[in-house]
């Protein structure tokens, strides 16, 4: 399954403090969208109320609505906890849980929520999402070994894993390359490219050619300064974004003008 | 110019690594001797250590600074100046440690016996008899100011860094904060007082020791896990809520595991710090010479009103009674080692491996 995100002139503060202000736009199900922009523009801000993630830091909050499938995240009967087990997140730096396995890494969403479930299940569970995460030959024969023994690119694909392994509807991203080498991130962005068969992959990405190389729709945040909110410049699709941008501030930064 | 330059690298030489031990031994044995003379001088045939130290020390110290200071230079001179002040501040903190040990090894192992670990007090007058019965009530009573402290502890803890905000959780902080101040006896007033409301004036009684202990207990645990909780990082949080993990799972099967080696540890270390009061347990638990399994019923003995006791009553047989004081302080005092030692394999085997 797949979801279609729909943003209707979303704003999100932290506090008083207007973060992201009026994004609108449709996130495509089965496909990979970029979210691209200087640092500081809101991208991970925005990407973190796509699963109201954003609500765990005090004091943050959304208006303006989020239609998953037509379905509205912030609804008032809406649980939290719901929205995330449909949308999983990979997030900057990898972070396995210490005191697991690799295998209890990847069950680590049934097992923290105490869901029961038979040996061969788990085993058939383990197993699906360490070949979709295009780590399995690699830790096949070390399944009970803690997952913080494996490398950086490694970690971020059990990381990703983890996050399939809950079958969600769509994956969120946030800049799960930047701290990787180059070939654990071509790891990555292979299996992002391999994880839109089936999921919505939303990734917030700080290179741009990875954004270009990947992504089928791209979306450009900028801010006018410091204090000013992030916003919604350009949203196209990706070779539109990079050949041919409407925007004047996008081709600015596509080319490497600033930013 | 250019040999200049070139030598300008080329540190100067070192003194061989022999040098500095050796200075050291000679420069005490000739401090010895010089002491061993003045004192065949004079009459006292005492030989006095503190001065030989001193002396050694100096003479050593200012030996190397200037062999050092002539073959090496000014910035190893004062490098090993340093060092020297260094240690020999390491060995001044580590006198009184191991004089203690040393005094407590050689005076307990006179009645570190079978006798002392299988018998109470009962009838005995002057010599034999053992600490069963203050073991006993130590270990029961240490056992349920456990009991209590750890999860009211780790709970207090766990609201105050996983939900604690506004004024609650500030009115706890501070209360924990006074209540890591409290002295030992007024937590044990306060256990008479509360169990004096509910069985009269006059109770005695091991729960009531328990209480008081817990008391002084559950602010160090609060602050441990407290601090163990603080450190785990807060990406694992966000791992687990992205994966639909509601808070109170996270909580306890992500935050608590991640920690538990810290806080099991922190609780090793509550409980060393309790186990050797004397003066609440003296006022609530009070003294006696039997054995009692019951914490809910009369008197208890435990090994530091043990202690007190044996040397504040010294009967006719002195000897016998200071022995089986220093007997239970060597208890004591492995006990806590064992419970240290735990600690440390405690966080060896819990801590997260990779
Ligand atoms: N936890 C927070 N509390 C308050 N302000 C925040 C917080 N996180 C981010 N911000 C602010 O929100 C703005 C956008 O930040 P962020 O979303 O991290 O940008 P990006 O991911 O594009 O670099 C910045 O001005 C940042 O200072
Ligand atoms: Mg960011």
């Amino acid at each position: 399954m797949s979801k279609r995100i729909e943003l209707k002139s979303l704003d999100v503060y932290y506090k008083a403090f207007l973060a992201v202000e009026d994004v609108s736009m449709v996130i495509e199900p089965k496909a990979i969208t970029a979210f691209i922009g200087p640092s500081g523009c809101g991208k991970s801000t925005l990407i973190r109320t796509l699963n109201r993630m954003h609500e765990v830091i005090p004091g943050a909050r959304v208006e303006g609505q989020l239609l998953m499938d037509g379905e509205d995240v912030y609804g008032p009967d809406v649980d939290p906890v719901r929205v995330r087990r449909q949308v999983g997140m990979v997030f900057q730096r990898p972070n396995p849980f210490p005191t697991m396995s690799i295998k209890d890494n990847v069950l680590s969403g049934y097992k923290l929520n105490n869901s029961r479930m038979s040996k061969a299940e788990a085993e058939e569970i383990t197993e699906k999402a360490l070949v979709g995460a295009n780590l399995w030959n690699e830790v096949k024969d070390r399944l009970e070994k803690p997952g913080s023994g494996l490398s950086g690119g490694q970690q971020q694909r059990l990381c990703i894993a983890r996050a399939i392994a809950v079958e969600p509807d769509v994956i969120l991203m946030d800049e799960p390359t930047s701290a990787l080498d180059p070939i654990s991130t071509a790891a990555i962005e292979d299996l992002a490219v391999e994880l839109k068969e089936h999921f919505t992959v939303v990734i917030v990405t700080h290179n741009m050619q990875q954004a270009s190389r990947i992504s089928d729709m791209t979306a450009f945040f900028n801010i006018a300064g410091s204090g000013l909110p992030g916003k919604l410049i350009e949203y196209d699709k990706t070779e539109k974004v990079f050949s041919n941008p409407t925007e004047q501030q996008t081709e600015d930064y596509v080319s490497g003008r600033f930013g | 110019m250019t040999t200049q330059l070139n030598s300008s690298f080329r540190g100067t030489q070192d003194l061989p690594k022999w040098l500095s031990p050796t200075l050291l031994v000679s420069f005490f044995l000739a401090s010895f001797g010089l002491q061993v003379l003045l004192a065949s001088d004079s009459d006292s045939a005492e030989i006095n250590f503190i001065p030989v130290a001193v002396f050694g020390l100096l003479s050593f110290t200012l030996a190397l600074y200037v062999i050092s200071r002539v073959i090496e230079g000014v910035r190893k001179a004062t490098d090993r100046l340093v060092t020297i002040m260094v240690s020999t501040a390491f060995s001044l903190a580590l006198i009184p440690l191991l004089s203690l040990a040393y005094t407590v090894v050689t005076k307990g192992v006179a009645r570190f016996d079978a006798e002392f670990f299988t018998f109470s007090m009962r009838n005995v007058v002057g010599e034999g008899g053992g600490a069963l019965h203050a073991i006993i009530g130590t270990v029961e009573i240490t056992g349920i100011a456990t009991l209590i402290s750890v999860p009211i502890g780790i709970m207090a803890a766990i609201y105050l860094v996983e939900y604690g905000r506004g004024t609650v959780a500030r009115l706890v902080t501070f209360f924990v904060d006074v209540m890591t101040g409290v002295p030992s006896i007024v937590a044990g007033l306060f256990a008479y007082a509360l169990f004096v409301i509910f069985f009269g004036p006059g109770v005695r009684m091991g729960l009531g020791g328990a209480i008081a202990l817990s008391l002084l207990m559950i602010p160090v645990v609060i602050r441990a896990t407290e601090e163990m909780l603080k450190i785990v990082p807060n990406e694992l949080r966000e791992a687990a809520y992205a994966l639909g993990v509601p808070k109170w799972l996270t909580v306890l099967k992500v935050v608590l595991p991640t920690s538990l080696a810290g806080i099991a540890t922190g609780i090793m270390i509550a409980i060393a710090r309790v186990i050797g009061e004397t003066a609440p347990l003296l006022l609530i638990a009070g003294f006696t010479a039997s054995m009692n399994y019951n914490p809910l019923d009369e008197r208890m003995m435990t090994l530091p009103v043990f202690v007190y006791t044996s040397y504040a009553n010294q009967g006719v047989d002195m000897q016998a009674y200071l022995d089986r004081a220093w007997a239970g302080a060597l208890t004591l005092m492995l006990i806590v080692m064992v419970l240290n030692l735990v600690a440390r394999l405690i966080s060896k085997y819990f801590s997260p491996k990779g």
